[in-house]
């Protein structure tokens, strides 16, 4: 192709020179790569962190009574966990890595509507994520309320829930502003030819998406500011003893913090859609119920919030109201995961690693979300609310929902991110490791809440002993091949490159492109005359 | 550029537009000063809204661009009825 | 090869794709204020009678002059828009003038109103609010966050519709380009829409 010739003459985004060199040319660029990029090595940053933190808990927990720390800094330890994985991880995730870096390929235009807008987020993001990680070190030390920062609790505190929650505000305004962005983009920047109905499915999710960060992020913001007008000038809110109702701060904390699961989980699906059709090298079983999902995932998961408020004291009628919406949402979840093993049917499947995450995903997505079944019945909850169960089925649904497909990503795309290739072998056997460990690490825990281990202390009766063994020894083998992982991908980095722009046979547009992409993505805007995923 | 078509509305218009929303103020005062027990709230809530609504299709030209802000501005203003709705369910019942 | 990073962004300008994130941004804030409409319902809900009584403390006559104050402004924002479409530079300068005077007697009235009630002892954190009884504490916590809240949006536009006067006055914004008018004109709206909802609910319980 005379086309690919051309490619050669223009620097791809990681090595052309702008106005400055070096690392200000990364600092200043409005390229949606380069942000992507940047998002991505931050990210990874403070994910680590989150896992020592982890690991530093589950060393705590080997057996009963202290062994490394005692209350108080395990109760830091677990409000930093969770913020750093929730705020800093999940929550921009996927959306801000591989929606920035393949968005705007993806729908064939050369870059986001609000490029300066979109560093700005990224800005807007290191501040937040800076401000949360100084609250750690500074005033009274950290927080202790647990990521929820649940009334009456963090409004009687001394420790530093002030910046804590400041920090968690500017990251759901750098959350709003990235959401609106993609939004945006979508309604203006389709290439010509590329009808709303020829989008790939992950762009269908980040839609979704970007709707929920618009409309549910503001609520919490509000309420956090409530918090800290709270505690700074004395006036009540959520104070009981100065008339507030502290279950109304938890009604407007998850009226955010649940629709942010689906912040977290919708685009992990369109990711592992995407992986489902390139390696069975066929069409998505039904693109239309593929997106009506996708959507009607995000609509009705903006109204399951109480089911984090069972036992809080609510009216028994918003309980059952609660309880049935609830289940109501497993309906277009379970769609999706009947489309994606329906795409296998009959496909032409090439067993790769980015496909051997995506099964992963699905395994580990059942398992959380049937045992979230379990949490969204009135009666069951109230038996494992509170209790090491919870915690199973989160990590489950958001590590190893969002976690597995952020890593499925990663080596999806990153031939095209890089233009390299790794170890196929190796990444199999990091993949394997992880996945061994992530079980042995979190399904003790569903045992031990069912039996009544409590979350969130430091210690544990002696009964409990042995699944908390197996656990914490799960979480050394899930860090040893996460770091196979990631060793083998750094390597990757370093090796020889091969030009190959399309290792997968994908037939979105990203794979029409060099590897790694040129500055403005196309030479020339593509014109789209099929749909989604042509696979004859 | 915009593809949507540019109404120009006239002046005299948005001045008749102001006087039909400080007529409705005036309304809301009178009513709320005179005793309809449970009504009161309801009949400036109501007037509230029709005030939101006049500006949300004059002032804010949704009646002119196009369709797709109305729909959007429309489902927005419903998931927040909803939210309102939900919430009660616990208070209206505890 | 010359490659920048900043002008590939300005090559082709989109005033639909700024209005649409204008129109989004809107949601936004309806969304964060709605969180407060919802934490002011349940209150009420929870203290009719202590609320009635609170809200005597404040004068409907100066949220009244309020009221208009923000409806005529907000026309004249309007008048603004249609004068630059018509391209007659002379009232849009002079209706987003109004505009800005306007907004400011709003803000000058505001001023006089919690100064007022901050003579008699009565702001966030004084001993005379934390002894109040709960239902009026609530409703003066939320008096002063929403309005203040509110007022901070006010300046917000203000700054807005300053940097459109600017622009309109040395010819930037023209009939062939007003995205920016019409923007800050969006968000000016929305600053009147939420009074429209705030002045009845904290001015005329009955």
């Amino acid at each position: 192709m005379t086309e690919q010739k051309e490619h050669k003459h223009e620097p791809n985004f990681l090595e052309y020179q702008g106005k400055h060199r070096g690392l200000m040319g990364w600092l200043t660029s409005t390229d949606h790569k380069r942000i992507g990029l940047m998002y991505f090595y931050a990210m990874m940053t403070f994910f680590l962190s989150g896992v020592i933190m982890g690991l530093l808990m589950k060393f705590e927990l080997i057996s009963p009574g202290q062994q490394i720390m005692g209350a108080q800094t395990y109760n830091g330890l677990f409000t930093v966990h969770g913020l750093t994985m929730i705020f800093l991880f999940v929550i921009p995730g996927v959306a801000a890595v591989f929606g920035n870096l393949f968005l705007p390929i993806m729908i064939g235009a050369k870059d986001v509507s609000f490029p300066r807008l979109n560093l700005f987020s990224w800005y807007l993001y290191i501040l937040g994520a800076i401000i949360v990680i100084t609250s750690q070190f500074m005033g009274s030390g950290p927080p202790d309320t647990g990521w929820t920062f649940y009334a009456p609790y963090s409004l009687k505190t001394n420790t530093n829930v002030v910046a804590a929650v400041t920090g968690a505000f500017i990251l759901g305004f750098s959350s709003i502003l990235t959401g609106l962005n993609f939004l945006v983009t979508m309604h203006r920047l389709r290439a010509p030819g590329m009808g709303w109905m020829r989008m790939p499915i992950f762009c269908w999710t980040l839609y979704g998406t970007g709707w929920i960060q618009l409309l549910a992020t503001p609520v919490v913001g509000i309420t956090f500011l409530m918090v800290i007008a709270e505690r700074t000038l004395g006036i009540g809110f959520f104070d009981p003893a100065l008339g507030g109702d502290p279950i109304l701060y938890q009604h407007l904390f998850w009226i955010y913090s649940h629709p942010a699961v689906y912040i977290m989980i919708l685009p992990a699906m369109g990711v592992i859609t995407e992986i489902m059709v390139t390696f069975s090298r066929k069409t998505v079983f039904g693109y239309s119920a593929m997106l009506v999902s996708s959507m009607a995932i995000a609509f009705v998961g903006y109204f399951v919030w109480g089911h984090h408020m069972f036992t809080s004291g609510m009216s028994s009628t918003a309980r059952w109201v609660f309880s049935f919406i609830t289940f109501l949402v497993a309906i277009p979840s379970a769609i999706k995961v009947f489309n994606w093993t329906a795409t296998l049917y009959k496909g032409s499947i090439n067993l790769q690693t980015p496909f051997f995450w995506a099964l992963g995903f699905i395994f580990v997505f059942m398992i959380g979300g049937f045992s979230g079944l379990v949490l969204g019945s009135l009666a069951t909850d109230i038996h494992v609310h509170d209790t090491a169960f919870v915690v199973a089925h989160f990590h489950y649904i958001v590590f190893g929902g969002t976690g597995f497909a952020f890593f499925a990503a990663l080596h999806y795309w990153y031939p095209k991110i890089y233009g390299k290739v790794y170890n196929g072998k190796i990444a199999n056997i990091g993949l394997v490791i992880f996945f061994i460990g992530f079980n042995l690490l979190y399904f003790p825990m569903f045992y031990l809440g069912m039996v009544g281990m409590p979350r969130r202390y430091y210690d544990y009766l002696p009964q409990f002993t042995t699944p908390n063994i197996i656990s914490t020894v799960g979480s050394w083998i899930m860090v040893t091949g996460l770091l196979i992982v990631i060793i083998n991908l750094l390597k990757a980095r370093k090796g020889s490159g091969k030009e190959i722009n399309d290792p997968w046979d994908g037939k979105t547009l990203e794979w029409t492109i060099a590897s790694p992409p040129i500055l403005e993505n196309f030479e020339e805007i593509p014109v789209v005359d099929h749909e989604a995923y042509d696979y004859k | 550029m915009s593809e949507d078509k540019n109404h120009i509305v006239p002046y005299k218009d948005h001045l008749l537009v102001l006087f039909l929303l400080i007529s409705l103020t005036v309304i809301t005062v009178a009513v709320t000063s005179i005793e309809l027990g449970p009504y009161n709230t309801a009949a400036a809530m109501v007037i509230a809204s029709v005030k939101a609504v006049i500006v949300l299709l004059y002032f804010m030209h949704l009646k002119f661009d196009n369709k797709i802000y109305k729909i959007m501005t429309t489902i927005v203003l419903m998931i927040f009825a909803a939210v309102v709705l939900i919430t009660f369910f616990d208070y209206l019942y505890r | 090869m010359e490659n920048t990073t900043t002008h590939h962004a300005d090559l082709h300008r989109d005033d639909t794709a700024a209005k649409i994130g204008m129109w989004l941004f809107i949601f936004t804030e309806i969304l964060l204020f709605g969180g407060m409409f919802i934490v002011y319902s349940v209150y009420r809900f929870r203290n009719p009678v202590a609320f009635h009584l609170a809200h005597e403390e404040l004068s409907i006559p100066i949220g009244l002059l309020n009221t208009v104050i923000l409806l005529v402004s907000s026309a004249t924002v309007a008048i603004s828009i249609s004068a630059i479409q018509k391209s007659d530079k002379k009232v849009a300068l002079i209706s987003l003038m109004i505009t800005l005077l306007l907004a400011l007697t709003f803000l000058v009235n505001k001023y006089f109103e919690w100064g007022a009630k901050f003579e008699h002892g009565m702001y966030p954190g004084s001993e005379l609010m934390k002894n109040l009884g709960h239902g009026d504490m609530l409703f003066f916590s939320l008096y002063f966050f929403m309005t203040g809240l509110h007022a901070v949006h006010i300046i917000v536009g203000m700054v807005l519709l300053s940097v459109s006067l600017y622009k309109v006055n040395n010819g930037a914004i023209n009939s062939g380009r007003y995205a920016l008018l019409e923007n800050s004109g969006l968000y000016w709206h929305l600053v009147d829409l939420i009074w429209i909802f705030l002045f009845p609910l904290f001015y005329l319980i009955h």
